[in-house]
């Protein structure tokens, strides 16, 4: 197997731990490496510990890995924590000035990273570029690199920025550099193997934009705040109205009005603003109202671990809302598959005129990824049946075989368009009696078979021999696969199979899929197995175990390959 | 030519003979007809309870929603299409009990929306309890001990820096249909608090109570002066003020949005291309 080479940066809330990530994984990004790096962090504005992991690789990785190549340590605590976790060989970087810590010991580099901050850049804010420096130097990057990337970073706080940034990373990767310590880092191709490198949201928000998402309504909650602020910023050019409201039931209601008017609205929230929201997601499956929902797991139950991850609302998602109506839930694996599940989330929202949900983690939202550019040009845009129409008789609600109506939208003809969330009639009128409310009703649910025909199905992998397939969904899809390549490496292949939709539920290839092993294994992050509940509720099939985490933390492939030995006997 | 016929709905109507509703919705269609309004110009949004029914015994676009969430809901199709015309209608429990935050949120916010209230100070639909706006000491099956002091909407909407605030009566349909034109045409949200007697659940405030204290608002009232309509809006009991109560010219929230400039966002096409080139910024 190819090697990794990891970067842990910790430090204080405040004190910039983020953006020295940021740089660090841009630059890897660009020295041809495949790249995934995530954070983890405090729910505070000050103090605390915080930490960005940055893991390269020259084959892709969309996982965590408790190795560390080099430590970043910009404050005392970060050595405290994370030092047992250095590989051997492995280098820790600290300001020996600043933290007032003295070792002798010979992998820690001392780096004057606030003394250089202060003489090369002047400026002690230039401290966190120093350490990129430092960093890159140690581990070998070409400069040039480094130089490109801050180019871009700050190019838009103009020239000066630019310069003294470039400045203060020259300043540590010089110092790195005649340390006489070095890292080996792995070659690489010199021009970038991948085109972007992007966190679960953004790559959801150019999915939502790139589908013409014209309206969000939303309440800030991590981890979906940020697709609120960056839809609320691109918006204002792009055409896309973002509206901060009282709160999530209002912005719940707002979307499935704008989307009642005909536009394609969106809400982010997590769990507990979900909670919020269930009585206007029923009002959209009543009133066959599209309205697409990014759902960001954090570990509940109520306010939870607010800034870590979790899978814990799988069945939240698949059950929330009173009554019964048609809806369909994506959980993306990646990136990539955010954009692509948003782009799909919208169409078959108007195209089944019903809720749609995004089912993320905290995990997904929040980490970067190295993706090919997206293709927008095969972004393709289906309305469903929407129709202009003059008619004094037109039905909003006209019982169909397929179960969606033609959708006429309100004062764009002279067809009046008429709902309710009491039972209505074809004509969208308050009704009692009894034919009525079964037609309505069984039109509803009628589109779940349309549904089912554009599913998402689950992604296969079988490996020659294997004598398990490991079960998951959602964002745990690179931690699996790369368990997977670990045992086959260990010369105990098992299968994967993994969950991009749950909802319509693709039971018939699950079916198929399980039969392939002799032990079907769910991994997954809650504590009481909903995966391996809802498989058996669907298929009737009852997998032999569960590996379950709902620490707050996510999977590393090397925990599930642990765990597997530990707690999965004889296979 | 827009005559009352265009606005005649051929619905069941389930309101209680007698009903103060009957009124309001008599103005309703007064004050679109002399606005000249065709119906699929209008949207109206309303909750649950007896009032939000109102949009099926007229014409027009109907979105009848969750009971307290008219306004988020007018809201998102306002800003959806800010050609429509939005008329928000509730009783006095989805506006000023389960839906208030919206109110004041809409109210400070000032979107271009009209909001009627029949305010008939109990429940209809469920039968009789009380409202936020019920009197002090009301009794009902779910309050005994009688009905905690009453919300004044009047003062919450002034506080929240209302710009248009007007309160009729159901029983002075001429004039009802003035405030409600004056609502409509007005640039900005506007509530209108309608005092609507309940024949079957509320005994006290009854259209005789009501028709002994109702007085008009006369020429000699200053609606912008917002000292004044602070007065005017805790004047309640042996005189009780019907008219506007406060206006003012204040910036409109859709109309600071430079995405709703050129044309309204239902009609702005999706082309996915035009976002390609934020993927430069990663």
């Amino acid at each position: 197997m190819d090697s990794d080479f990891n970067i842990l940066i910790g430090g204080e809330a405040g004190q910039g731990v983020q953006s020295v990530g940021a740089i660090l994984a841009a630059s890897l990004r660009r020295g041809g490496f495949s790249v995934f790096a995530d954070q983890d962090y405090e729910s505070r504005i000050r103090g605390g510990h915080n930490f960005f992991r940055v893991r390269a690789k020259t084959s892709s990785v969309q996982a965590v890995s408790a190795d560390i190549d080099l430590l970043l340590a910009l404050n005392k605590g970060t050595i405290d924590l994370h030092e047992k976790e250095l590989k051997s060989g492995g280098l820790v970087i600290y300001d020996a000035e600043d933290t007032k810590f003295i070792t002798d010991k010979p992998n820690f580099l001392k780096v004057p990273l606030l003394k250089l901050a202060l003489e090369k850049a002047g400026n002690k804010l230039m401290v966190n570029t120093v350490a990129a420096g430092a960093a890159l130097g140690l581990a070998g990057l070409d400069f040039e690199i480094l130089r490109a990337v801050l180019a871009k970073e700050y190019g838009r706080h103009g020239e000066q920025t630019v310069k003294d940034n470039v400045t203060a990373a020259r300043a540590g990767y010089d110092f790195a550099l005649s340390s006489g310590k070095k890292l080996s880092l792995p070659r690489t191709r010199k021009a970038p193997n991948y085109k972007l490198i992007l966190s679960g949201n953004e790559a959801l928000c150019l999915g939502a934009l790139a589908a013409g998402c014209k309206f969000v309504a939303g309440y800030p909650m991590t981890p979906s705040s940020s697709i609120l602020e960056y839809i609320a910023d691109k918006g204002r050019q792009y055409g896309t109205v973002m509206m901060h409201v009282e709160d999530e039931i209002a912005a719940m209601n707002m979307a499935v009005g704008a989307g009642y008017a005909g536009v394609r609205s969106m809400v982010a929230t997590s769990g507990g603003g979900f909670a919020l929201m269930v009585e206007g997601l029923a009002l959209a499956g009543m009133t066959e109202t599209p309205v697409v929902v990014v759902l960001g797991q954090r570990p509940g139950p109520a306010t939870g671990l607010p800034t870590r991850t979790e899978q814990a609302e799988l069945f939240f998602a698949l059950h929330a809302g009173h009554g019964e109506f048609a809806r369909a839930v994506f959980a993306p694996a990646d990136a990539a598959d955010a954009f692509s599940a948003a782009v799909k989330a919208f169409n078959l929202a108007e195209k089944y005129q019903t809720p749609v949900l995004i089912l993320t983690d905290n995990h997904l939202a929040t980490s970067y990824y190295t993706v090919d550019r997206f293709d927008f040009s095969q972004v393709k845009i289906d309305r469903g049946s929407l129709v202009s129409s003059d008619s004094p008789d037109y039905k909003r609600h006209l019982v169909t075989d397929s179960g969606v109506s033609p959708r006429a939208l309100p004062g764009l003809g002279k067809a009046l368009v008429v709902t309710d969330s009491d039972e209505h009639d074809e004509a969208g009128h308050m009704i009692e009696d009894a034919a009525t409310r079964r037609a309505q009703v069984e039109k509803r649910l009628r589109k779940l078979n349309g549904l089912k025909q554009e599913i998402n199905e689950p992604e296969f992998h079988s490996a020659e021999g294997a004598g398990l397939t490991l079960v998951g969904w959602g964002s745990t899809y690179g931690a699996i696969r790369e368990a997977a390549a670990l045992l086959k490496a260990d010369g105990k292949p098992v299968n994967t199979l993994h969950f991009r939709q749950l909802w319509p539920f693709p039971a018939e290839a699950v079916v198929a899929h399980l039969k392939t092993a002799k032990k079907n294994i769910v991994v997954e992050g809650n504590a009481t197995s909903q995966l391996a509940a809802l498989i058996r509720r669907e298929t009737g099939i009852q997998v032999n175990g569960s590996i379950l985490k709902y620490d707050g933390r996510p999977f590393s492939p090397r925990e599930i390959v642990d765990r597997l030995r530990k707690e999965v006997k004889a296979w | 030519m827009v005559t009352l016929q265009d606005y005649e709905s051929k619905v069941p109507n389930a309101w209680c003979p007698g009903c103060g509703n009957f009124g309001i919705l008599r103005a309703v269609k007064k004050a679109l007809v002399e606005l000249n309004l065709e119906p699929h110009r209008i949207l109206f949004v309303s909750g649950i309870g007896q009032a939000p029914k109102l949009p099926h015994y007229t014409k027009g676009n109907v979105f009848n929603g969750l009971h307290g969430r008219t306004l988020p809901a007018a809201t998102g199709a306002k800003i959806a299409n800010r050609d429509l015309v939005v008329i928000g209608i509730d009783g006095d429990g989805g506006a000023y009990g389960e839906g208030v935050q919206h109110l004041l949120a809409t109210a400070r916010r000032n979107v271009n929306l009209t909001y009627l209230v029949h305010n008939n100070q109990v429940y209809g639909l469920t039968k009789g309890q009380a409202s936020p706006t019920s009197e002090l000491g009301f009794i009902t099956k779910t309050t005994p001990l009688g009905a905690s002091q009453p919300l004044n909407p009047l003062m919450l909407a002034l506080a929240s820096d209302i710009s248009f605030l007007a309160r009729g009566f159901a029983a002075e349909i001429d004039h009802l249909a003035g405030l409600i034109k004056a609502g409509v045409q007005h640039h900005g949200f506007a509530l209108i608090d309608i005092l609507q007697p309940c024949v079957s659940f509320n005994r006290v405030n009854t259209f005789a109570w009501y028709k002994q204290r109702v007085y008009k608002l006369d020429e000699g009232y200053n609606p912008t002066d917002k000292a004044a309509a602070i007065l005017k809006a805790q004047e309640w009991g042996d005189k009780i003020p019907i008219g506007v109560i406060y206006k003012q010219e204040r910036t409109v929230y859709e109309e600071t949005l430079p995405q709703l400039i050129d044309l309204p966002l239902v009609k702005q096409p999706i082309d996915p291309l035009k976002i390609e080139n934020l993927l430069d910024e990663f």
